[in-house]
């Protein structure tokens, strides 16, 4: 694998794969032996998505080294880290997929590719709740990330707090980095995870998981209702089976699911509607091919369902874009397998509809344009709200206040359009002036 | 033998940090970890992580960048003036 520098990387390559996290790696592995110059793109410092992040409080599992060190024995596959789709290109060849607009720390440039495929992942649903935007609140695996990026969190008090086995993962990673972890709050009750863990064994792998992630702090049927705290967060108030209760801490880490990055695929115009994730991923067949002619796409951005199902749709949607038909087939069983897992996980972690009611009036639900729940509760939808008080309208694009208010309202979010995300003047300048909007 | 340190600026303060550590990581070293300042004049910290929520965005050598996927390098000075209240 070459870490070429963007100047040296050609502006057109067969294979362009966004995000290199489990799907993107197992794409461009597959995609390999065909010979085809692949360039993956991803934002963060190193390849490995959320669950293989690396840095200097981490600790990779064995099959996420395989994979990095198998991508670094590829000279056809070059990986273009701090690298960040900011927009659409111009008009693509006869036959290729849509352009993207991409930036790094240095500079901006236009990337064509004969196939494009989109594993961009799955970001936390954060949802607002009293005192959520003092320092100290993070993501669940918001707080997994920033520890494995080097957080100090030694000798810190800390409560978990949300739904999924992710609040577990968040934990352990928390705890063996010095923390103490004082509660794990899981919404969903004691009948729920049990009924998970006895589907469990049909998944020998993620059953031996499980146990080594059991925390003696979880607790069933809670929920958080407020962080608390003068300049940050110093204790969160909590509604358990029996009763409020009220701990102190130094960090509060909530997370209520996933959600499928759809953006970049939606400004393509790919169609949402996976099986998965209540229809909000996107919709590929069974070569993992979108509705748009020559995108694919792979991992959680089709719906949340683990990094052994990432990897599968991975290696399909990388031979599907080589063109290599045969190992496609043989790869639908391993595939079924963990949709199987995806679709039990999915069951037994629904979300309490009282987890709407957290937010008062005054709590923020932007958080970029400091908007307040009660200036959204009378709008009829997300354009209203956007053009009448700016939600969504932000750094961030809409992609945390999108979700909260997608949970809270049932609103649709409009899809992406270009620009995605924040832009340098001198990128804009490298895009052509009549880029489609 | 030590482990090879990093040393970072952060509105003015020397920071240590081991190789590898990101932006967002270092400046937790002066809590609250505040990265910015918010339209209405909170303070404000990372929250995804993940290059997400655009919460940890800090001013880096002179460009704004997000903390949580920026690796510190040796002298990098970062400034956590982003975001000052609207009049």
């Amino acid at each position: 694998m070459n870490a070429l520098t963007p100047p040296q990387a050609p502006a057109r390559c067969d294979i362009l794969i966004i995000g290199a996290g489990p799907a993107g790696m197992a794409a461009a592995l597959a995609a390999a032996p065909s010979g085809a110059a692949i360039t993956m793109v991803d934002d963060n410092p190193e390849a490995g998505g959320q669950i293989w992040r690396d840095g200097p409080g981490a600790q990779l599992p064995p099959l996420a080294r395989q994979h990095r060190e198998a991508l670094a024995r590829h000279a056809n596959i070059i990986l273009l880290r701090g690298t960040r789709v900011v927009g659409l290109g111009d008009a693509p060849r006869a036959g290729d997929a849509p352009s993207l607009l991409l930036e790094d720390a240095e500079r901006g440039w236009i990337q064509h590719s004969h196939r494009l495929i989109l594993c961009t992942g799955a970001r936390e649903l954060l949802l607002p709740l009293p005192g959520w935007t003092l320092p100290g609140v993070t993501g669940a695996g918001g707080l997994q990330a920033l520890v494995k990026a080097g957080l100090p969190v030694q000798g810190q008090r800390i409560v978990v707090a949300g739904t999924g086995p992710l609040l577990l993962a968040a934990a352990a990673t928390a705890a063996k980095a010095g923390a103490q972890v004082v509660r794990v709050a899981e919404q969903a009750g004691w009948r729920a995870l049990a009924g998970f863990a006895a589907q469990l064994p049909r998944w020998p792998t993620k059953a031996v998981q499980a146990l080594t992630l059991l925390q003696p702090q979880l607790r069933a049927g809670s929920h958080v209702l407020q962080a608390q705290g003068d300049g940050q967060v110093q204790s969160v108030r909590l509604q358990t089976p029996s009763g409020e209760e009220t701990i102190a801490c130094d960090r509060l880490a909530c997370g209520f699911g996933l959600v499928p990055n759809t953006h970049l695929a939606q400004m393509l115009g790919c169609a949402l509607g996976s099986a998965l994730s209540n229809g909000l991923g996107l919709r590929v067949d069974a070569q993992m091919r979108t509705s748009v002619a020559g995108v694919y796409a792979a991992g959680e951005c089709t719906g949340f369902g683990g990094s052994e199902r990432a990897l599968a749709q991975g290696a399909i949607a990388g031979h599907a874009a080589a063109g290599r038909a045969t190992p496609v087939h043989a790869l639908q069983a391993r595939l079924q397998r963990w949709e199987g897992f995806a679709h039990a996980l999915q069951r037994s972690f629904t979300l309490n509809p009282s987890l709407n009611q957290l937010a008062r009036p005054d709590t923020l639900v932007c958080r970029c344009e400091d908007v307040p729940h009660a200036e959204l509760a009378g709008r009829s939808g997300w354009i209203d709200a956007k053009l009448h008080t700016r939600c969504g309208m932000g750094a961030c694009q809409g992609r945390i206040c999108g979700a909260a208010t997608q949970q809270l309202f049932g609103w649709t979010p409009a899809p992406a359009r270009h620009l995605l995300a924040p832009a340098r003047i001198a990128t804009l300048a490298a895009a052509p002036g009549d880029t489609p909007g | 033998m030590n482990a090879p340190t990093i040393h970072i600026h952060a509105d003015g303060v020397r920071l240590q940090v081991a190789p590898g550590t990101s932006v967002a990581a270092a400046l937790a070293q002066v809590p609250p970890g505040r990265t910015r300042t918010s339209v209405t004049g909170q303070p404000r910290a990372p929250l995804c992580g993940m290059g997400v929520c655009h919460e940890c965005r800090v001013r880096i050598d002179g460009r704004v960048r997000l903390a949580c996927q920026t690796v510190c390098a040796e002298g990098m000075q970062v400034h956590t003036d982003t975001g000052v209240p609207r009049p």
